[in-house]
C-alpha cells in the first residue's frame, strides 16, 4: 500500500537578523525506509517536530520531498494527487474539512458530489458510519455547534464515504475525552479489521497505538528509531519487568537472585523488584519472594509504552554521542 | 444581504449627486455621458459591484495562512475550478439580490437610459458573467500570493484601492485623458466593470469589449492554474 525508500524532504527557513536575511537548510524528514502492507494498522509516534506531520504531507501529495522514493497505492503522490486524493481518506485532529457553516448532512452531500460516490454506496456507507458512531442527533446541527467529539466523528465519516484504501489520521484523538476516545477506538478497529482499511495513524496518546495498532513505528529527528510490533520492541528496549509486593508487615525487601534493583516505599511495606526477563520468569521470583516474606498482594508490571519510547530516543541520543 | 443592499443605494445616491454636479459644471455632458447615460452608469456600477465581487474575502489566503489550505488541497479536485463553481454561484444569488435591486432603483427614481435594442440585455448579461470571471481571477491571484507572502494583506489592499479607480467604478474610463484611456484598455482593469456598461449604453464596439473580457479572462484563469500548480509544488504548509 505504502512503499517508502530513503525519503528526504528539507526546508529553507528564514533566519532574520536586523535587516540581514539569511537561510539554513533544515531536513525534516531524513532518509526515511518503511512499507506499509494492505490492511494493516501503524502507529506513527514521535515528539513534535519529528517529522511527522511532514511524512504525512509527502504520502498524500501536498508536499513534494526533495529527494527519495514515494508510492502510495502503486502511485506518486504529489505527481498523481487527485487520483490518489479519491482512494485514500484524510483526518487531520486540528482542521475541519466540513464546511463550518453548514449542518453535517449537507457537508457529507457536498463530498458525495466532490468524490461523485453512487448514491446508493453513499447511503449504505453513511448509514453505517451514523450508526456506529451515533451521530443521529447530530446530522441537522451546523458544524460549528458541535462538540469536539461530535465534530471529529463527523470528520471521519467525512474521509470515509469514498471507501478509501488507506486512511490516514494525524492525531485523530487530541483534545478528546476518554469516552470519545474509545468509541473511536474501538469504531477504527472494526473498520480496519471488517473492512480492511489500511491504518496510518499519528499520535501523541500511547493509548491510540495499544487499542489500535499492532505495529509502531518511531521517529525522531526525521529518522525511524525502531519499526515492529510493539511488543517486541518492548521486549528489545526495555528487558526488564517488575514485581511490585506489599508487605503485611514492613520490613527489608526480600533478598532474590535475579533481582537487579530495589526500590522501597510506604515505609517498607511495599518493594519494587526489577527482574531481567530472560534470566528469571516472573512465577520463579514469585515463590522465591513467598518463601521469605509475608506478602499481601503482588503485581507484575510491564513497562509502559511511554518507557519504551522515551528509551528508544534515549538509545539514539547515546549512538549518536559515540559517532 | 440587506446591508449590502442598502449601501450599494446609499452609496448610488452619493455618486449620481457628485456625477450630476460634475456635469451641470460642464453643461450637461462629459465625454459621451448625458444625465441619463450618467445615472445609468452608476446604478448599473452600483449593482454590478456586488454581484462582480471586486473586493473579496481574501479567505484562500487565509487558509493559507493558517494551514488550512491542505485540506483543500487534498480533495480530488481542480481548486481553482471550484473555487470559480463557488463564486458563479454566490453570482447567481447576487444577481437577485444585489445587481437587481439598484438597478430598479434608478429606474424608477431618475432618468434612465435603456438600451437602444433589445438584443443588448442578453450581451449585458454574458458581459456581467465575464466581468465575474475575470474578476474571479483577479482576487484568486491576489489571494494566491499568500503561498509566497504568507501575509499578502498589503497587496489585498492594494488591489482593493486601485481596482475601483481603474475600473470606471470610481468615474467612468472615458472621464480619463485620452492616453490613460488607451492604456486602461490594455489592461484587464475595464474588463470588471466599464465593459458590461459599455455594453448597455451602447457605447463603443460591442464585440470588440467582449472579446477584451474573454481574452483576460482566459488569460487570467490560465495565469491562476500555472500559479497554483507551482504554489503546490514549491510552497510549505504551515504548521502541525
Amino acid at each position: 500500500m505504502i512503499e517508502v525508500r530513503e525519503l528526504r524532504r528539507e526546508f529553507r527557513i528564514a533566519t532574520s537578523k536586523g535587516l540581514r536575511r539569511n537561510h539554513k537548510t533544515v531536513t525534516a524528514v531524513d532518509g526515511v525506509t518503511f512499507d506499509v502492507r494492505a490492511g494493516e494498522a501503524v502507529g506513527y509516534v514521535g515528539p513534535n517536530g519529528a517529522g511527522k506531520s511532514t511524512t504525512i504531507k509527502m504520502l498524500t501529495g501536498i508536499l513534494v520531498p526533495t529527494s527519495g522514493h514515494l508510492r502510495v497505492g502503486g502511485v506518486d503522490p504529489s505527481r498523481q494527487r487527485r487520483d490518489l486524493a479519491r482512494r485514500i481518506g484524510v483526518v487531520f485532529g486540528q482542521r475541519s474539512q466540513l464546511w463550518w457553516d453548514l449542518p453535517l448532512q449537507d457537508s457529507f452531500d457536498l463530498l458525495r458530489s466532490i468524490y461523485r460516490v453512487p448514491a446508493q454506496d453513499y447511503r449504505t456507507r453513511l448509514d453505517e458510519c451514523v450508526e456506529l458512531l451515533g451521530l443521529q442527533e447530530t446530522l441537522l446541527t451546523p458544524v460549528r455547534q458541535l462538540s469536539l467529539g461530535q465534530r471529529m466523528r463527523g470528520e471521519i465519516t467525512a474521509a470515509l464515504l469514498h471507501a478509501p484504501e488507506l486512511l490516514v489520521l494525524d492525531e485523530p484523538t487530541i483534545g478528546l475525552d476518554l469516552e470519545s476516545k474509545e468509541r473511536l477506538r474501538e469504531f477504527l478497529a472494526d473498520i480496519n479489521t471488517r473492512r480492511g482499511t489500511t491504518l496510518l495513524l499519528t499520535t501523541h496518546d500511547l493509548d491510540d497505538i495499544e487499542r489500535l495498532c499492532p505495529r509502531l513505528m518511531v521517529i525522531d529527528h526525521g529518522r525511524v528509531l525502531a519499526d515492529g510490533p510493539l511488543d517486541e520492541l518492548r521486549a528489545e528496549v526495555t528487558p526488564e519487568r517488575e514485581l511490585v509486593i506489599d508487605l503485611r508487615e514492613p520490613g527489608p525487601a526480600p533478598d532474590v537472585p535475579g533481582v537487579t534493583a530495589v526500590r522501597s516505599e510506604a515505609g517498607g511495606l511495599r518493594h519494587h523488584l526489577t527482574f531481567r526477563r530472560a534470566e528469571t520468569t516472573a512465577a520463579q521470583l514469585i515463590t522465591q519472594v513467598v518463601r521469605q516474606v509475608e506478602v499481601h498482594d503482588l503485581a507484575v508490571v510491564e513497562p509502559e509504552i511511554d518507557d519504551v519510547i522515551r528509551k528508544l530516543y534515549q538509545r539514539q541520543l547515546d549512538q549518536d554521542a559515540h559517532r | 444581504m440587506l446591508a449590502g443592499m442598502t449601501a450599494n443605494v446609499v452609496f448610488g445616491m452619493l455618486r449620481v449627486a457628485i456625477l450630476a454636479a460634475a456635469l451641470e459644471a460642464a453643461d450637461g455632458e462629459i465625454a459621451d455621458y448625458d444625465i441619463a447615460a450618467t445615472n445609468t452608469y452608476v446604478w448599473i456600477g452600483q449593482g454590478l459591484l456586488g454581484f462582480v465581487l471586486l473586493w473579496g474575502t481574501n479567505e484562500l489566503a487565509e487558509r493559507v495562512r493558517s494551514g488550512d489550505v491542505v485540506v483543500d488541497l487534498y480533495r480530488p479536485w481542480h481548486l481553482q475550478s471550484a473555487m470559480l463553481a463557488q463564486d458563479l454561484g454566490r453570482g447567481g444569488f447576487a444577481f437577485l439580490t444585489r445587481l437587481a435591486p439598484p438597478m430598479v432603483f434608478g429606474v424608477l427614481l431618475f432618468p434612465f437610459q435603456f438600451p437602444a435594442s433589445s438584443a443588448q440585455w442578453p450581451l449585458f448579461l454574458v458581459s456581467a458573467v465575464l466581468a465575474l470571471v475575470v474578476s474571479f481571477a483577479c482576487r484568486f491571484l491576489v489571494d494566491a500570493s499568500a503561498f509566497w507572502l504568507l501575509d499578502n494583506r498589503g497587496l489585498y489592499g492594494f488591489w482593493n484601492v486601485t481596482s475601483g479607480l481603474l475600473c470606471g467604478l470610481t468615474v467612468p474610463v472615458s472621464f480619463f485623458p485620452g492616453w490613460a484611456r488607451d492604456v486602461l484598455w490594455l489592461t484587464p482593469f475595464p474588463a470588471l466593470m466599464q465593459a458590461p456598461i459599455d455594453v448597455f449604453l451602447g457605447h463603443g464596439d460591442v464585440t470588440g469589449v467582449l472579446l477584451h473580457q474573454l481574452f483576460w479572462a482566459v488569460a487570467l484563469l490560465g495565469a491562476g492554474h500555472l500559479v497554483l500548480q507551482r504554489a503546490v509544488r514549491k510552497v510549505v504548509v504551515q504548521g502541525g
